[in-house]
């Protein structure tokens, strides 16, 4: 079976400003996919671009076997679309939005809009201009969720909700992959991400910079060891994939690159070893080195050494 | 006096913001000024001639009603900017609501004024900033048509007090606009309320002044436009008028102030109520929606639309007693049809009814941009809905909108017409006159569709053609412009019913330019990136 989205060598240009610069990347289907960068990276451009509302400059992408920007309107049939930024008529209310935007894409399931409702709380009586930012996306989440679709595109559907809700709103995207569907689910929370998204794609400026499973990612993290040395901490300074060493007395402290982190420790076990303490990467840490380097000009790439 | 900290800080950014769009209308309110006195003043040399079209001018309700008195029948400049005048204010009056809604209630209702409002600036400061914007640009405006009026030819101080004329009622209207947008929760009817209120100011001075030395002239003070002529600028100069105009406006101002302090937030004066929990059967189609968006504005122009008809229609049969001078006669006879005068009056103003119209139509389709720059345009199309589906939907409104004012103003003036002279066969003949100003209003909207297709950044194109169709058709002549100028307005085509020769080619032509120009767009509309 095709992948759900595929994108090859995608750019757009506003004006002067490159928005995306040969952004490739692909979601498979059944799969959750993250889609992660710093502000501005290009993240709702691509999204956009998938959903026919701004044509690419270029490179191509395909959709569910389509082309995005010429079969708009059959695509969109397949698949649901939550914004970021959601913008509701102000004198109609949310329960008329959500029936609204359903009928619009061909139906949508009224058990599970019930059911949707009560999960997240959401008085679906009041006029689009009385809601706060957080019930407007539950709007349109609602919206998105209670249709049945392929194909879920979510451009930071959590930014304005409560744990709570954000918790309801993991349940839901489990409940989504279980049943077979793609979503793809930008986000910048990434406790949300860890838990939902088999895989991750990092971009920064237009480009991809990581693109692959969270399990193989954390290998590209940097490892933090404390060691209690038992001898002199001797032939310990020119090792290969070690930064940030420091030792005192008999305590060394360093960063390691998991692939020389057996070297690493055959080294330590010659000089002797009483307490060692390792701690593989955090997320936090693995997108704070993704993310860094917003100058463009360092090669993109794993945390800082 | 806290409550107005940070104002001037609003009024610098505010001028930031629009210093380009104030300074393009300001510019064009002193050129039209200025190039419509140069133009009148050569075309009536002599004492003599001057006095002539003063009396057709004031012999005449009917262009009384529309542009005011010639208080001084031997005064060049009085006669050299009566048309001027009176529609100039109007355009001054829009400019005013325009520039205080979009600094005050617009802001707030894009989320700005909370920005704002959580640094340390008062309650009043937005407000404020604008009100005294309001100011500054027209006492500007002011000073630079006097100018360009002098430099025309006018005497001076009759030149000071037009430009303070129409300053004032920019200053009044920008007071109205103030309190109106403390009240509505949405830029858009405050804009809507304000219009409505301008509308109802200038009928309340036609009527005031067609009443003549009797009756209803006291209409004419109740209006802000009425107080602009009866400042009487070359005509006597009567400065004390101004005080009026300006004790209206600090008042209104002062209220409006007061309320600004004193309600929520983003809130007006009712409170939100709640709605149905799901969407009715027939709320399932991009039409559908777009219905639901403009069915209560419609519903609100079509009343007016009807009783501008009726009215039309019962004031007709007094037009002909209005005539006590030959000269008025022979020029309403020119200026309308060839058979009768009420038939010159009533295409005069069916042709009115038809800019009005037109003026609906380019509101309506401007819809889309707001839509699309409002971030409502992309869950739509983000579903099973193609764009030409989407754009289509607000286009239909547009044109079954129009037609629907046109039948009504039509039918209101065809009945009552038809009652009162018992003729079944005058009820049809103004129905139709009616009618036929349809394809030129057509193309008003389709100019928005273009526009909106090829270059949605200057979708208000349509605005900016209708304004220039009007002063075309009002002042061309006047300005002796060729032929092939003035038939650049579509409003130039229309046949002049009832009592004109009738033609279908020209309709034809109309409608197929429209739908030309209404396929170019929506084809530009398939291309281009949605959103920017």
């Amino acid at each position: 079976m095709p992948s759900a989205i595929t994108t090859e060598s995608l750019t757009k240009s506003f004006g002067r400003a490159r928005a995306l610069d040969g952004l490739t990347f692909a979601v498979e289907r059944g799969e959750v996919h993250g889609f992660l960068g710093p502000n501005g990276a290009g993240k709702t451009t691509t999204l956009r671009i998938l959903l026919g509302l701004v044509r690419a400059d270029g490179g191509t992408a395909s959709l569910l076997g389509g082309d995005p920007w010429r079969d708009a309107v059959t695509l969109h049939r397949r698949l649901a679309y939550v914004p970021g930024d959601v913008a509701l008529w102000p004198n109609l209310t949310g329960g008329e939005v959500i029936d609204l935007l359903g009928r619009l894409r061909g139906g949508l399931d009224q058990k599970r809009r019930a059911d949707l409702l009560e999960r997240f709380d959401l008085d679906p009586t009041k006029k689009g201009r009385s809601y706060s930012k957080g019930n407007r996306q539950k709007v349109a989440l609602i919206a998105a969720l209670a249709s049945d679709v392929e194909l879920l595109l979510l451009d930071e559907p959590t930014s304005g909700l409560d744990p709570l809700m954000e918790a309801a709103f993991r349940d839901c995207i489990t409940e989504q992959r279980d049943n077979g569907r793609t979503v793809l689910l930008s986000s910048h929370i990434l406790a949300e991400v860890e838990a939902v998204c088999e895989r991750v794609t990092i971009i920064r400026g237009g480009r991809v910079v990581e693109s692959g499973a969270l399990a193989d990612l954390r290998h590209l993290g940097l490892t933090s060891i404390t060691a209690e040395l038992a001898g002199e901490p001797l032939g310990l300074t020119d090792l290969p994939g070690v930064s940030d060493l420091r030792i005192e007395d008999h305590t060394l402290r360093c960063r390691v690159e998991t692939a020389d982190l057996s070297e690493l420790l055959q080294r330590l076990g010659a000089v002797g070893v009483r307490n060692l303490v390792s701690q593989p990467p955090t997320l936090e840490e693995l997108f704070l080195g993704f993310y860094g380097d917003a100058s463009g000009e360092a090669e993109p790439g794993p945390p800082a050494r | 006096m806290n409550a107005y900290a940070g104002s001037g800080a609003l009024v610098r950014l505010a001028l930031r913001r629009s210093r380009i769009m104030l300074a393009v209308w300001v510019a064009l309110f002193v050129v039209f000024a200025g190039y419509s006195a140069t133009a009148t003043v050569d075309l009536y040399p002599s004492l003599e001639l001057r006095i002539a079209a003063a009396d057709t001018i004031n012999g005449s309700q009917a262009l009384v009603a529309m542009y005011g008195r010639v208080y001084d029948p031997s005064s060049l400049g009085a006669l050299a900017m009566i048309k001027t005048g009176g529609l100039g204010a109007v355009f001054v009056a829009m400019f005013a609501v325009i520039l205080i809604v979009r600094h005050t209630r617009a802001d707030e209702e894009a989320g700005r004024t909370e920005l704002v409002g959580g640094t340390a600036v008062g309650r009043r400061a937005p407000l404020a900033a604008a009100l005294a914007i309001a100011l500054v640009v027209n006492l500007v405006l002011a000073a630079l048509t006097a100018a360009a009026l002098i430099a025309a030819g006018l005497p001076a101080d009759g030149s000071v007090a037009f430009g303070l004329a129409w300053a004032g009622v920019g200053l009044a209207f920008a007071a109205i606009a103030a309190v109106v947008a403390q009240l509505t929760t949405s830029a858009r009817s405050a804009t809507a309320i304000s219009a409505a209120i301008l509308a109802v100011v200038y009928v309340l001075r036609a009527v005031g002044d067609a009443a003549g030395e009797t009756g209803l002239r006291w209409l004419t003070w109740l209006s802000p436009i009425g107080w602009a002529q009866q400042f009487r600028p070359y005509a006597g100069d009567r400065w004390w008028v101004l005080l009026v105009t300006l004790g209206f406006a600090a008042l209104a101002a002062t209220a409006a102030l007061v309320l600004a302090a004193r309600r929520d937030l983003g809130a007006g004066l009712l409170p939100d109520r709640s709605g149905p929990a799901g969407a009715c059967r027939s709320l399932r189609s991009p039409l559908a929606l777009a219905w639901r968006l403009h069915r209560g504005a419609l519903a609100g122009w079509a009343v007016g639309f009807a009783l501008v008809g009726a009215l039309v229609g019962g004031l007709a049969a007094n037009v002909e007693g209005f005539l006590n001078n030959p000269n008025a006669r022979d020029f309403i006879t020119r200026l309308g049809g060839e058979k009768g005068l009420i038939d010159a009056f009533l295409s005069l103003e069916l042709a009115f009814a038809g800019i009005m119209a037109a003026a609906y139509g380019i509101q309506v389709v401007m819809r889309l941009r707001a839509e699309e720059v409002g971030l409502r345009a992309e869950p739509v199309l983000a579903r099973g809905v193609g764009r030409v589906r989407w754009a289509m939907s607000h286009i239909v409104i547009a044109l079954a909108g129009t037609t629907l004012l046109l039948v009504l103003v039509g039918a209101g003036a065809g009945l009552v017409r038809g009652i009162q002279t018992g003729a079944a066969g005058e009820a049809v003949r103004v129905f139709a006159a009616a009618l036929v100003q349809l394809p030129a209003a057509w193309i008003l909207a389709a100019i928005v569709v273009a526009a909106f297709g090829v270059a949605p950044r200057f979708a208000a194109a349509g605005w900016v053609a209708l304004a220039a169709f009007v002063v075309l058709g009002e002042l061309g002549p006047l300005f002796g412009l060729s032929q092939w100028i003035l038939d650049i307005s579509p409003f130039a085509h229309v046949p002049k019913l009832p009592g004109g020769a009738f033609s279908p080619v020209p309709l034809i032509a109309l409608t197929a330019v429209a739908a030309l120009l209404a396929a170019a767009g929506l084809a530009a509309l398939r291309r281009r990136d949605i959103g920017r």
